[in-house]
């Protein structure tokens, strides 16, 4: 029998739809179909400036949007050739993190939902929410903050923020463990996990499987850890590799993650300066004071000369890579040496992650689609661009 | 590390490598288009290089570019040394690079993507689909000289009964209302629009009722022969299980 699946199903995330032979309930025949989301990121990119990318890089993944900003900042100060200032990169790994964290509370808490588990689904989302009162706080946006710079952040840091974060990193390790005394031992969700949706580690590479998905395969692949930037290669944490690629091991390394997050924001929280600038110290880059606009000749030009024409890059070609929420989350630009990138490319993780799940999914039943495809975490905008 | 790769290609390869770059940290090979497929299985077999992680593949358009227009551009990373290296080629609008799915499976999008992105077809595909549009969508929307206002004609419901989607699995998927020329495309054509369009394009006929109904009586002709079929088939091995 053929079934369609999707684009409009709640298991689907509402973006993607598959096409599905079935033989019995087993499935025979998988295409999975992308694209539902498309909104063309890559092409809008090319007709605005460097800067106005970042609210673009908000909506690709929408459940951790500060890797993304971070991410396309990164890319451009590569180019660019700089540096940002230390408490600047503290303050990146610290929000990124955060991001992280949210990311995986959503992902691991939406699978147990959809496995019938409502009750850690919503005990999840109550800490994310906690989390996204410090990104509100600090960037004033909840979900889309917009907040990365090229050449540094929109503000610095607030007073509390210090004390914000170590408040809620607590409830963290509370409510993971608590995920896990409800979840762990509990026969169903065993049984819907364990040995389901199995990747091998070949299938991983060989599809360009990364992030918590190749981990779960056993690559002990973490941009972080490989290639190191901001100042990740300070901090002491662990990569947690799983052994059989299957949802299980995905769910775990996804809470593992979480509290190697913690303990990475912990460290960064003793190490962070508390004082010092945050953006480099270049007006050709960064936007002036605001206040110096409305009051100065020289900042109201530079600004108008950085909204209108936008910075300068010189021209080339990078490719810069960081860890997303799914896997590496590169961006590949090319300057012509204009104030407009000439072409971006995207890549986004859940795109080749996505390709493999026909794989985990062939010679399945038909109900493993939900788990799988959720451990997946197939993020529309990311993948869709 | 990833210099090392560079050198590896030099010596392996020799003249074949036109040139190679290390700007801003990322190594770079730049290949012949007919080397492609031979260059990118090198780098995975050799025993020294392991460039088994595929990363991306994807293509930069330069139109003003007399030479050839399209850059493509292959990222791979060793999970055994942990070195990255980018291959690049230069294609002309038109030609057709072989694919490198058969060498990582991740390429099979990745080249749909830059089939739907910027026309560039890849020999050898085994799907070659558009894969985030739609296939009656016109023109290939990264290229430099398609306008990122342009308008796409509105795509109407489809009336005609027999046009299937997906060719894996034939004109069966059970869509009626998909909207692809399968049937033509099926029978060797190149039709890159729906029916409906070709008609208000005038690149195909309007059907008459008479045949719409035609076709849909021929494919409830040829579901009811499968399904007596199949009843026969049951009937043949249930009399077999109690002549035992």
């Amino acid at each position: 029998m053929r079934l369609n699946m999707g684009p409009s199903h709640p298991a689907m995330h509402g973006t993607i739809r598959m096409v599905i032979d079935l033989d019995g309930e087993t499935l025979v025949n998988l295409d999975v179909q992308p694209g539902y989301l498309h909104r063309g990121f890559e092409k809008s990119c090319e007709r605005g400036t460097w800067a106005q990318v970042f609210p673009y890089a908000d909506r690709l993944n929408y459940v951790s949007p500060m890797l993304n900003n971070v991410g396309w900042a990164l890319a451009v100060e590569k180019l660019l050739e700089i540096e940002v200032p230390e408490r600047c990169q503290y303050y990146r790994v610290i929000l990124g993190e955060l991001a992280r964290i949210s990311d995986h509370f959503t992902c691991n808490g939406a699978s147990a939902m959809e496995l019938g588990a409502f009750t850690p689904f919503l005990w999840l989302l109550k800490v994310r929410d906690w989390v996204w009162d410090i990104l509100e706080r600090e960037t004033g946006a909840r979900m889309t903050h917009s907040f990365g710079r090229i050449g540094g952040m929109a503000a610095p840091p607030t007073a509390t923020f210090k004390d914000d974060v170590l408040r809620v990193i607590p409830e963290v390790h509370k409510v993971v463990k608590e995920t896990e005394i409800m979840l762990l031992r509990n026969r169903i969700f065993l049984d819907r996990m364990q040995g389901v949706g199995v990747l091998t580690k070949e299938q991983a590479l060989s599809y360009g499987v990364t992030g918590p998905m190749a981990r779960s395969t056993g690559i002990p692949y973490d941009v972080r850890k490989d290639h190191p930037y901001l100042v990740y290669d300070r901090f002491d944490f662990d990569v947690p590799v799983g052994e059989d690629g299957d949802n299980w091991d995905r769910f775990m390394v996804r809470l593992e993650e979480i509290r190697q997050s913690v303990r990475i924001i912990e460290q960064a929280i003793e190490q962070m300066p508390d004082d010092g600038p945050i953006n480099v110290d270049d007006p050709r880059i960064v936007f002036p004071e605001k206040s110096d606009v409305y009051t100065t000749i020289e900042a109201t030009i530079a600004h108008f000369k950085l909204v209108m024409e936008g910075l300068r890059t010189p021209k080339g070609e990078v490719y810069s890579f960081t860890e997303g929420g799914n896997g590496e989350l590169g961006f590949h630009i090319v300057s012509d040496g204009s104030g407009t990138p000439y072409r971006v490319r995207v890549r986004p993780p859940c795109w080749y992650n996505l390709a493999a799940a026909r794989e985990m999914l062939l010679g399945g039943m038909i109900a493993d689609i939900i788990p799988t495809f959720g451990s997946v975490n197939m993020i529309g905008g990311e993948c869709d661009r | 590390m990833s210099q090392a790769v560079v050198d590896r290609l030099q010596t392996q390869f020799g003249e074949r490598v036109l040139e190679t770059s290390d700007a801003f940290g990322d190594h770079e090979v730049v290949i012949a288009v007919k080397d492609w497929v031979e260059v990118a299985q090198f780098i995975k077999d050799d025993g020294d290089l392991q460039m088994d992680h595929f990363i991306d593949l994807t293509a930069i358009d330069y139109p003003e570019r007399e030479s050839a227009r399209f850059d493509l551009v292959l990222m791979t990373r060793s999970s055994v040394t942990g070195a990255r290296i980018r291959l690049r080629t230069h294609a002309k609008d038109g030609e057709e690079p072989g694919t490198l799915s058969g060498i990582w499976s991740g390429a099979n999008w990745a080249e749909r993507e830059v089939w739907d992105m910027f026309g560039i077809k890849f020999n050898g595909h085994p799907d070659m689909r558009r894969i985030l549009l739609y296939e009656e969508f016109v023109g290939h929307p990264l290229r430099k000289d398609y306008p990122i206002d342009k308008a796409q004609p509105l795509v109407p419901y489809r009336e005609v009964g027999d046009i299937d989607k997906l060719p894996p699995f034939g004109i069966e998927e059970g869509q009626p209302f998909a909207r692809i020329d399968w049937e033509s495309r099926l029978a060797g054509g190149d039709s890159q629009v729906s029916p409906a369009i070709g008609v208000q394009q005038g690149q195909r006929r309007t059907l008459s009722d008479s045949e719409v109904a035609q076709q849909i009586q021929a494919r409830i002709d040829a579901q009811m022969a499968r399904e007596a079929e199949a009843a026969q088939a049951s009937e043949e091995t249930a009399e077999e299980g109690s002549g035992e």
